[in-house]
């Protein structure tokens, strides 16, 4: 009898878990929210109805997206699902981030898992192209390329500094093509000295086996701070490859990408008017009519796009504006000090523009 | 007729050594042996020494109290700590009472070593880098095992049905806990997303062997069967997951899943993830009851036959118990193994211990610190991996006692 009464149990126990998991399913499918897709309407009105964003974050990139010492994502990556969500609901936190994987994002996007990525995704033709995997690129939010870490006592400034140099680089990958290519573009002669391996091939610049380490400027910033005296070492303002990042929707949806569009806009559009989480409030009594106008005191901007009209104002609030995002999380005021280049303004040569917001 | 024990057939005396005669026979028996232990000895020392010198020198700690909390239960919302803690009291109250009931029979609770570990786990959470309050909860998960196992073992005594009873606690307290960690009821929900670390690693695994385990039962049944499209579709699925990565399975259910459902359909994550590592485990552990199965003599079913009991009958009272018995050191290997699994659980996007280890290693803060890192993983891996084998020990050896 007792060994039925155990057998049944096993049953029971089985049928039972399987029952709660699907409660637990439920309820964070109740709370998560459902897709978009099934209402036949735009994903603006899905998110809106939720009210919360879903972002798909990589989470384990320093600087872009990781979990902080307070157990909140953070990176500049976060900071703009952010500030989706501030302009959205006027809420940085209404954000469920999702970590997805470099193979499961597409399919994620797709599939109404997420609403948008922000995700170190690189914008290529076939990622955009209906043809290939059919998403709508947001303006970059970072140009990434390959870059060059010297120490900060050799005195180089420039590329052309490293003629009869040695640079480490890892072999096989694109990078080494790319060192090759851009050095003979500029006419300038060196030593590679190639590893299979990206820790060796750090360790060895540190030990002052050659005078140049190169490989994407984020992975180089990252390393940077790993190496044992940080200080000594420092990027130059070179950029040899084209690494375009930014957020990415899911194609024929143009009110929905038309918000992410516009929000990423506008922070680089506040770094331009000089508006800063400091003097946003007082910046909206400004007499200048583009920033009336920017700032939702004027016109109807913010309603043509489905959103309040003040939203900028909320995203400058909540996470800044495009030059302080930067700075926080990747640039000066963070550890990585990665310099600007073309991330900087137009103004500045770089690279960040925004179409008028009229 | 009268029995008499011959004297000569009692058991040699076992020869105590005196510690220098023991090293002189296990270590430096011969010249060569004596090279070899001096060498070895070196360079163990030399390692160690290496060792030492960067725990206590050259590794930077302060990335694993800073992020605790992390590590232990992801990114679930500190204001609801409160209700984690209460199923730790839960699940070390009932820990404690189940070791009380099942060993009432023995002679002496607290032996030395169990008093030993006692205190040494004392020690631990009393130095654990935790705020005061948390290490007074973790002090009293300690009291909660004891007083549960004195509790236990006095009632079980008097109770000999309690231990039916514990089982139905374990049973309910499952959904409790359920319900304490996901919310609903009353209470906030959490959504599955926040669940992370330590406890999601656990969840995942101790979800997934209770549903692979009768799950591997039927399987191996099923290959045994006389029925053959029975016999065919356990055949066809164990061969079939069998060839097939855990990974490749997790992936499928994390990217595939979604295609095929419609798109509205929402699966949680860590659901999908959980069926995998079952479905997964399933296979295996059919394969280890079946070696199990087959270690019956015939004559066993045939006398249950003869006694007249029925196929089910058989199975359940004859067969079954005496082949899961033989086939507990594979199954517990294959538990330790599925708990390990877990770990790729992070490769599919899910921030299990390992995966919130990628997360508060991206932090810029605490970059290129992965050795300490990687290493508490890897000891709270082991601790569990341990206690499990240790646990199996115990259980073969309870359940041998009749035969030996």
């Amino acid at each position: 009898m007792r060994k039925w009464a155990s057998l049944l149990l096993a049953a029971s126990l089985s049928v039972a878990t399987l029952a709660a998991c699907s409660d637990a399913n439920n309820t964070a499918e109740g709370e998560g929210g459902q897709t978009a897709a099934s209402s036949g309407g735009s994903r603006l009105d899905t998110v809106k109805s939720r009210g919360q964003l879903i972002c798909g974050v990589d989470g384990g990139i320093p600087g872009f997206s990781f979990v902080d010492s307070n157990g909140a994502y953070s990176g500049l990556d976060v900071d703009i699902c952010k500030a989706v969500a501030a302009a959205l609901f006027g809420d940085p936190d209404a954000v469920e981030y999702r970590q997805l994987d470099s193979t499961e994002r597409f399919t994620a996007l797709a599939g109404g898992e997420v609403d948008m990525l922000s995700r170190n995704t690189t914008w290529t033709l076939s990622r955009d192209a209906a043809g290939g995997n059919g998403l709508e690129f947001a303006p970059p939010t970072f140009y990434d390329g390959q870059g060059m870490m010297v120490r900060t006592d050799s005195g180089i400034t420039t590329l052309e500094d490293m003629a009869g140099q040695s640079i480490c680089v890892e072999t096989g990958t694109t990078t080494e093509l790319n060192l090759t290519d851009r050095m003979r573009e500029i006419g300038v002669q060196f030593t590679p000295v190639v590893f299979q391996d990206a820790d060796a091939a750090y360790a060895s610049f540190a030990e002052g086996r050659c005078q140049g380490m190169t490989s994407d400027k984020s992975q180089l910033a990252a390393r940077r701070t790993t190496l044992p005296n940080p200080d000594q070492y420092e990027l130059l303002d070179v950029t040899m490859s084209k690494e375009p990042l930014g957020p990415v929707t899911i194609n024929n949806d143009s009110r929905w990408f038309d918000t992410v569009k516009w929000v990423t806009y506008g922070l680089m559009q506040a770094e331009e008017f000089e508006i800063t989480q400091a003097n946003v409030g007082e910046m909206a009594n400004s007499e200048n009519p583009d920033i009336r106008r920017f700032l939702g005191v004027e016109g109807d901007l913010g309603q043509q796009l489905g959103l309040p009209n003040d939203f900028m104002v909320q995203v400058i609030t909540a996470v800044g504006n495009y030059g302080e995002i930067y700075d926080r999380n990747v640039g000066e005021g963070a550890e990585l000090q990665i310099p600007r280049g073309l991330n900087s303004l137009y103004t500045d040569g770089g690279l960040m523009y925004s179409p008028p917001f009229r | 007729m009268t029995t008499t024990t011959p004297t000569s057939s009692a058991p040699p005396d076992i020869v105590q050594l005196g510690p220098i005669a023991w090293l002189h026979k296990n270590l430096f028996s011969s010249w060569s042996n004596s090279i070899l232990t001096i060498v070895i000895v070196a360079l163990l020392l030399n390692f160690l020494r290496g060792f030492v010198v960067w725990v206590t020198t050259t590794a930077q700690w302060e990335v694993i109290p800073l992020n605790l909390p992390r590590f232990m239960v992801g990114l679930y919302p500190a204001n609801q700590y409160w209700r984690i803690w209460i199923a730790f009291g839960i699940i070390t109250a009932l820990a404690g009472l189940s070791w009380g009931v099942l060993a009432r029979q023995t002679a002496k609770l607290f032996s030395l070593p169990v008093l030993i570990g006692i205190g040494a786990s004392c020690v631990f959470m009393a130095l654990v880098p935790v705020p005061p309050l948390y290490r007074l909860m973790l002090l009293a998960g300690v009291a909660l095992v004891v007083a549960g196992a004195w509790v236990g073992r006095q009632a079980g005594r008097k109770l000999p049905a309690l231990g039916r009873w514990v089982s139905l606690a374990w049973f309910v307290s499952f959904f409790v806990v359920l319900w304490l960690i996901g919310g609903g009821l009353f209470l906030r929900n959490v959504s599955s997303n926040d669940w992370g670390g330590l406890m999601l690693t656990l969840i995942a695994a101790i979800v997934s062997i209770v549903l692979c385990f009768p799950a591997g039962v039927v399987l191996a049944l099923g290959r045994q069967s006389s029925l053959p499209v029975v016999r065919w579709f356990s055949v066809l699925y164990i061969e079939l997951i069998r060839g097939i990565p855990l990974i490749a399975i997790l992936f499928m259910g994390q990217v595939m899943l979604p295609l095929f459902l419609s798109p509205g359909a929402r699966v949680d994550r860590i659901l999908r993830a959980i069926v995998g590592l079952t479905l997964f485990s399933a296979a295996y552990l059919a394969e280890n009851v079946r070696g199990g199965l087959q270690a019956i003599p015939r004559g066993q079913t045939e006398a249950a036959n003869a006694l007249g009991l029925n196929t089910p009958l058989t199975v359940g009272l004859v067969v079954l118990p005496q082949a899961l018995k033989i086939s507990i050191p594979a199954i517990v290997g294959q538990f330790i193994s599925l708990f390990q699994d877990t770990t790729l659980l992070a490769v599919v996007g899910l921030v299990e211990l390992l995966g919130i280890s990628r997360s508060i290693l991206a932090n810029p803060q605490f970059l290129g610190r992965y050795a300490e890192v990687y290493l508490f993983i890897g000891i709270i891996y082991w601790v569990f991996c341990y206690t499990m084998s240790i646990a199996s020990r115990r259980l073969e050896r309870q359940l041998n006692a009749g035969q030996r």
